[in-house]
């Protein structure tokens, strides 16, 4: 009952001596490293940014055309296999990584620095502003993430840095949401009215007391907005919408695969493959950080 | 004559940090008709006392060691189903929360009927009867009118009543009460107490007052056990505890209270218990109290020290008891 | 000759607004409904209430942590009650507020080091280097050791907390402060040493205090003076021994009676007052006196006027009730007559 926490606080007030928010961290990383799927999913996330990261360093070039080795099963010197032009899948896969990896970081850091800053300033003042702002957001939630990604990415055009714009944009309304969900329920507590007292600027009372209480929040959103928008990467190169052959990425290997599903379907298997494990690790990864981040969830 | 008799009893939780001694050896008796107080700052081990009496610590890390006799009858024997019989007929509790332990879906008079019909077998039209008797009992004006109330039509004082009529609704012979008043005002909070005063002269039972409040126990209480550390120091009647306070934690806690400093000549200063509560994930053989005790000697250390009489009706655990300036 | 006031407020009035901005029910909660308040130098001011009585939004009007409805905040003879935020950030130098929950009225990402340098960094005062020595003396002064600096507040117990709340309201050197029910969370033991330090700190800076506080035992320690709020008014104000001496209201009577003293001698020969009913809701209005519902002794009057609060038997001892008069002042509320109020139970607990 009440006395469960009671206690358990109590170990904490007679404890002096050292550094305790180093102890505050490896008590969140004994959290996390005691949940066996969360270090599952973090063993997937690093190992992909891994294989982005150093994969197309190792590997023959993913561009390399061999028509001596077309549609080959995997094999010792291709592990994965060649696709239609005889290219060796495994690199492929890897510099495909590379693409998701930049599409789900770069467009996930945009959404949270304009997502961010825009919620926790509506959030703050609410107000007329926050009304009419919020029905705006409203509308824009009312669409699916893909279906608005989609649109704006044919607005763009199809290339990279397009499918980064048009997935960021697309994501922004949900952290805004969360962004300004935070910034409300931080600002009741009562040390933003010791930091009025105090007589701090808004700017400040912004920076200073709502975003590195509402960090753990966006961490977590961060876990799950990036494996969203590999997926939309995905979807997007896919349909054409992104980037563009030769190319690689995960999407447009699906594509070409479709042709030879009779005689390769190790072609789609494997870029599918690369995908459901990189989404799982990073929710698997988001949900155990949000499990250690968070000790009220505990128990 | 004896109705509740609880000994040795020791409360373990498990978590992920360790263990957590919450309680560590608590015995004491309660009679007919008695208010105990247990009384205690917080992380002193009471609720977790009051808790384990009726087996309401439903969790699986926890680990309850002694007894507790209920007529002389061993609790600890129960099954889960035979204890459920005996929570809410022959000892029920009442909360600090009001509002969370009443169901905000139902009226407050289908729960207090369902209560009764759980364990009497009893009409609806009789259960209904009683009912009403029962908001008569605590002083609900106009019982029969409030019976179709929610629990948010109340105020928090109302429905501290209901609760204390749903406690009460099967006579219980024993009546835990944890903080029943901490969360209301003081004018309610007097009316509130004078429930359990009549329902201790009226229908004889017997009630654990669980409270921090020492004004609460000058008022109600009949005898008073102090905790420190998940251990009672001192156990007493409640003139004693004010009159004769003999433990030095006991002596602390009433020289920390700003009424009796006024009481005693204004003097503009309290007294303050140096250093802080122990952590409770040890249990070692001493004192807990001696690192903040003006009186410990190495003896305090050495092994701890046991409730021992040093007055009729009066124990304290501790090497050095007895009043006395305390510097 | 008067000494200027360094707290002023007269007729103050915070209504609130609850309800939707579309239509649906919409109702004002008279909060605060015209309060006169004096704080001297060096004075504290215990203001004691019931929950609703609203005198924790009296202490956030007087702190401008919202705006009053009307009325007049005179803060060392300025009136702040409408200025902006912008405009009032100056006026943060000479009141401060402490809180009543040690567990979140400190930013958890801040060490405590940087909690109490806080204010030095908003108002500019010296360098990091000076900031850091003022904090750290400040925290010395609160009974803090030095190497709590660097440590963040979960790690610390709620009289710790409470402490640095403290230093942190008093490091600017404030002429008021206003202490929200600040040891109503903490056990007796700390509450005991977090009174001791405001009373040695007060000694030793000077400031004046608005204490709010629903403890009557505390407010009866550490007062110089004590205002009694019921719902949103004033019902008697005057000095601490006085009040105690001779409760005039029959408000402050019946709560003085009800309060539960550590003395079993005392508490259980005297007949106690229980007051029947409860608070009334703030969002309804009220005509006449604020306590007439659960008055014992109200008479007809009491429903239609509003009594004043004026000093009836004396200029220091002000009382806002019809029934205390010049010549036989406070009346007996044991001994309802033609009751329009509520019916006590008078309980003789012996």
């Amino acid at each position: 009952m009440t006395s469960v926490p009671k206690t358990t606080n109590l170990s904490t007030f007679g404890a002096t001596g050292s550094r305790k928010s180093q102890a505050q961290w490896r008590r969140v990383m004994r959290r996390f490293l005691k949940r066996p799927l969360a270090v599952i999913g973090l063993v997937l996330v690093v190992a992909f940014i891994l294989v982005a990261v150093f994969g197309p360093l190792l590997l023959p070039d993913p561009n390399k055309q061999d028509f001596a080795t077309l549609l080959q099963p995997p094999s010792l010197a291709h592990l994965l296999g060649t696709d239609d032009l005889g290219r060796d899948v495994l690199s492929r896969i890897a510099s495909g990584a590379r693409v998701s990896l930049l599409a789900g970081v770069l467009s996930t850091t945009i959404a949270m620095v304009i997502g961010i800053t825009l919620g926790l300033i509506t959030g703050f003042y609410r107000g007329w502003f926050d009304v009419v702002f919020m029905r705006i957001i409203d509308v824009m939630l009312a669409f699916p993430f893909l279906i608005f990604a989609v649109g704006l990415a044919a607005i763009l055009g199809a290339s990279l840095t397009n499918v980064i714009i048009a997935l960021g944009v697309s994501q922004i309304p949900e952290v805004v949401r969360i962004a300004r969900g935070e910034a409300m329920a931080i600002r009741e507590q009562e040390f933003v009215s010791g930091a009025v007292a105090d007589g701090a600027r808004d700017f400040t009372i912004m920076a200073r007391y709502i975003a590195p209480n509402a960090a753990s929040a966006f961490i977590v959103q961060a876990t799950v907005a990036i494996p969203g928008a590999i997926i939309g990467e995905a979807t997007l190169s896919f349909l054409g919408l992104g980037v563009q052959p030769p190319m690689a990425s995960w999407g447009i290997m699906l594509t070409s695969a479709q042709q030879f599903l009779a005689q390769a379907p190790y072609l789609a298997l494997f870029p599918g493959i690369a995908i459901a494990l990189t989404t799982l690790g990073f929710n698997l990864l988001g949900d155990g950080l949000r499990d250690a981040l968070d000790p009220k969830e505990k128990r | 004559m004896r109705v509740l008799d609880v000994s040795h009893l020791r409360v373990e939780f498990g978590t992920e940090d360790g263990r957590i001694f919450a309680v560590k050896d608590v015995s004491f008796t309660l009679g007919r008709g008695e208010i105990l107080a247990l009384v205690g700052e917080s992380g002193c081990g009471k609720s977790t006392v009051a808790m384990s009496i009726p087996r309401l610590l439903g969790d699986s890390n926890v680990t309850i060691g002694g007894s507790v006799r209920l007529n002389g009858a061993d609790l600890s024997s129960l099954n889960e189903k035979e204890m459920q019989a005996v929570r809410g007929k022959d000892i029920s509790v009442v909360f600090q929360e009001p509002m969370t332990s009443l169901n905000p879906a139902y009226t407050i008079g289908n729960q207090i009927a369902e209560v009764i019909r759980q364990h009497q077998k009893l009409s609806r039209q009789a259960a209904k009867a009683r009912a009403i008797e029962l908001l008569e009992l605590v002083g609900i004006p106009d019982a029969a009118r409030r019976l179709g109330a929610f629990p948010h039509e109340l105020s928090g004082g109302m429905r501290q009543r209901v609760m204390i009529a749903i406690a009460v609704a099967c006579d219980p012979q024993v009546l835990i009460a944890d903080e029943p008043t901490t969360a209301l005002d003081v004018t309610i909070q007097a009316g509130i107490l004078d429930i359990f005063r009549r329902l201790r002269d009226t229908l004889g039972t017997s009630i654990i007052l669980i409270t921090h409040d020492l004004g609460v126990v000058a008022d109600i209480a009949d005898r008073v056990a102090i905790m420190y550390a998940g251990r009672i120091v001192e156990l007493c009647s409640a003139q004693d505890v004010f009159s004769l306070p003999s433990h030095p934690y006991t002596r602390g806690l009433l020289g920390a209270l700003p009424a009796r400093a006024v009481m005693q000549g204004g003097r503009r200063r309290l007294t303050d218990i140096p250093g802080f509560v122990p952590p409770p994930t040890t249990d070692p053989d001493e004192c807990q109290f001696a690192p903040r005790c003006p009186r410990a000697t190495a003896e305090c250390i050495i092994r701890r020290p046991a409730l021992e009489l040093v007055a009729a009706e009066h124990e304290v655990a501790c090497y050095h008891p007895g009043p006395g300036d305390t510097p | 000759m008067t000494e200027q006031p360094v707290l002023e407020v007269t007729g103050l009035v915070k209504h609130y607004q609850t309800g939707s901005r579309l239509g649906g029910a919409r109702s004002v909660v008279r909060a605060v409904d015209g309060v006169d308040l004096t704080i001297g130098r060096g004075e504290i001011l215990g203001l004691v209430g019931e929950s609703g009585s609203g005198k924790s939004t009296v202490g956030k009007c007087v702190s401008r942590l919202t705006t009053p409805t009307s009325g007049t905040v005179k803060l060392l003879g300025r009136d702040i009650s409408t200025l902006t935020r912008g405009q009032m950030r100056p006026f943060r130098n000479d009141v401060h507020v402490v809180f009543q929950d040690p567990f979140s009225s400190l930013n958890p990402r801040m060490t405590v080091g940087q909690i109490v340098m806080e204010p030095l960094r908003q108002h500019g005062h010296g360098n990091r280097r000076e900031r850091i020595g003022t904090a750290a003396e400040m925290l010395e002064r609160t009974g803090l050791s030095h190497d709590i600096r660097s440590r963040y507040p979960h790690e610390l117990s709620g009289g710790q907390r409470q402490r640095v709340a403290l230093a942190r309201a008093l490091v600017l050197g404030p002429s008021l402060v206003v202490a929200d029910e600040p040891v109503s969370a903490l056990d007796v033991s700390v509450q005991a040493s977090i009174l001791n330090v405001i009373l040695d700190l007060q000694a030793d800076m000077g400031f004046s205090c608005l204490f709010i506080t629903h403890d009557l035992s505390v407010v009866e320690f550490i007062s110089d003076r004590i205002a009694v709020m019921y719902l949103g008014k004033i019902m008697e104000t005057t000095t601490r021994g006085e009040l105690f001496r001779d409760p005039q209201h029959p408000y402050t009577q019946s709560l003085l009676s009800a309060a539960p003293v550590a003395d079993p001698a005392g508490v259980r020969n005297r007949d106690r007052i229980i007051l029947s009913g409860d608070l009334p809701s703030p969002s309804e209005p009220v005509t006449g006196c604020p306590f007439h519902s659960r008055c014992p002794i109200a008479i007809e009057k009491c429903v239609t006027d509003v009594p004043p609060l004026a000093g009836i038997t004396a200029p220091d001892h002000l009382t806002a009730c019809h029934l205390v008069t010049a010549e036989s002042g406070a009346p007996d509320i044991s001994a309802p007559i033609n009751s329009m109020g509520g019916t006590p139970s008078v309980h003789n607990a012996s």
